[in-house]
């Protein structure tokens, strides 16, 4: 009666230590990607060389597409203000200053000031985002002669 | 056949080829000079040439479109094409300083280029109210139709339903000492013939 028991804990024991080397589960390894992070200062950097380019073209301000190779974080020219708009972000002063010197370069007035309400747009519910922007613009406003959609009245119906 | 019969055969095949050589060509000199000719009526669309093959017409939907989206706030193109002259006056003045615009002109060239500003987009309507009357509507219309399948199509309501069946059915279950512990006769108060307070 005890040999049976013994030869049954025997296998047991056996297939117990068996299960046990074969299931050890590797240590934690993560599978992210290996492109690299853009901080906020890079991201910022690229875009206000983008819109600083001094032969920018009207499709260039506007473009939609999203062609963006994500591994060349070097100033790629195939965005623009569509494309800034659709991130999850609004954009910094330094950005939108070099937006609007850009329509200045292009003769667009219009443009300068949608690019104000869409930016307005952009902040939804955090409505000090927007009178913070337009206090550090102000100057650029003022060098470019840009009014804002308050001072024309095109902020309310 | 002799050969010479045969020959004179080919030849005549051969002319009758070129025959029809020549009148197909013409005919496609033709078409394609119609259809450029098509093509040249629309103003606003832009011929193609489509591999040597002839022109293409480009129809308006195919063109860049405006249209008013808050994630998109610099259409494909201006939303006035044609410009009046006092447009095209404006646009001129517009290369120089802006500070020398007047806020008039600066609306009205925000207007050459976009046709809602973004409040004017965003604004909501007043659908919802339609919606909401047209529920109710509904819901009336609906209690309408029930009231009168009450009446005209439903039958009478079983017997069972009476005062005075529900009472012996009553009785009848407290008799039977239905659920006696925790539920209906524990309930009743059996000594004084009334429900327990």
């Amino acid at each position: 009666m005890f040999r049976p028991v013994v030869r049954l804990s025997t296998s047991g024991v056996r297939s117990l230590t068996r299960t046990r080397q074969c299931y050890s589960a590797p240590l934690a390894s993560r599978c992210y990607s290996h492109a690299k992070v853009e901080t906020d200062e890079e991201f910022d950097a690229r875009w206000v060389t983008y819109f600083s380019k001094p032969d920018i073209d009207a499709w260039e301000l506007k473009k939609g597409d999203l062609l963006k190779n994500i591994e060349n974080t070097s100033a790629s020219f195939y965005e623009g203000m569509n494309t800034l708009i659709g991130y999850d972000l609004v954009p910094e002063p330094k950005i939108l200053d070099s937006a609007l010197r850009a329509c200045r370069r292009l003769n667009d007035l219009a443009s300068a000031i949608r690019i104000l309400e869409a930016v307005k747009d952009k902040s939804g519910p955090h409505k000090d985002i927007y009178p913070y922007l337009i206090q550090e613009l102000q100057p650029t406003l003022i060098e470019l002669g840009i009014s804002t959609p308050e001072d024309l009245g095109m902020d309310i119906l | 056949m002799d050969n010479r019969a045969r020959g004179y055969n080919i030849t005549l095949q051969l002319h009758k080829d070129l025959h029809i050589l020549t009148i197909l060509t013409a005919f496609l000199m033709l078409a394609t000079r119609a259809l450029s000719l098509v093509g040249k009526r629309a103003i606003s669309t832009s011929i193609c040439v489509r591999g040597g093959h002839g022109v293409a017409k480009v129809d308006d939907y195919a063109l860049p479109a405006y249209f008013d989206r808050r994630e998109n706030p610099l259409p494909d193109v201006q939303f006035v094409t044609e410009l009046s002259a006092v447009q095209k006056s404006l646009k001129e003045k517009e290369k120089g300083s802006w500070a020398t615009l007047s806020n008039e002109e600066k609306i009205a060239l925000y207007r050459i280029s976009f046709k809602q500003s973004f409040a004017e987009m965003n604004e909501g309507t007043k659908e919802w109210k339609s919606v909401i009357a047209g529920m109710f509507f509904f819901i009336g219309m609906t209690g309408l139709v029930v009231l009168w399948q009450r009446k005209f199509v439903y039958g009478p309501v079983p017997p069972t339903f009476e005062s005075e069946w529900k009472e012996k059915e009553v009785q009848r279950m407290l008799d039977m000492r239905i659920n006696p512990v925790e539920g209906f006769s524990a309930k009743w108060d059996y000594e004084n013939k009334e429900w327990k307070k």
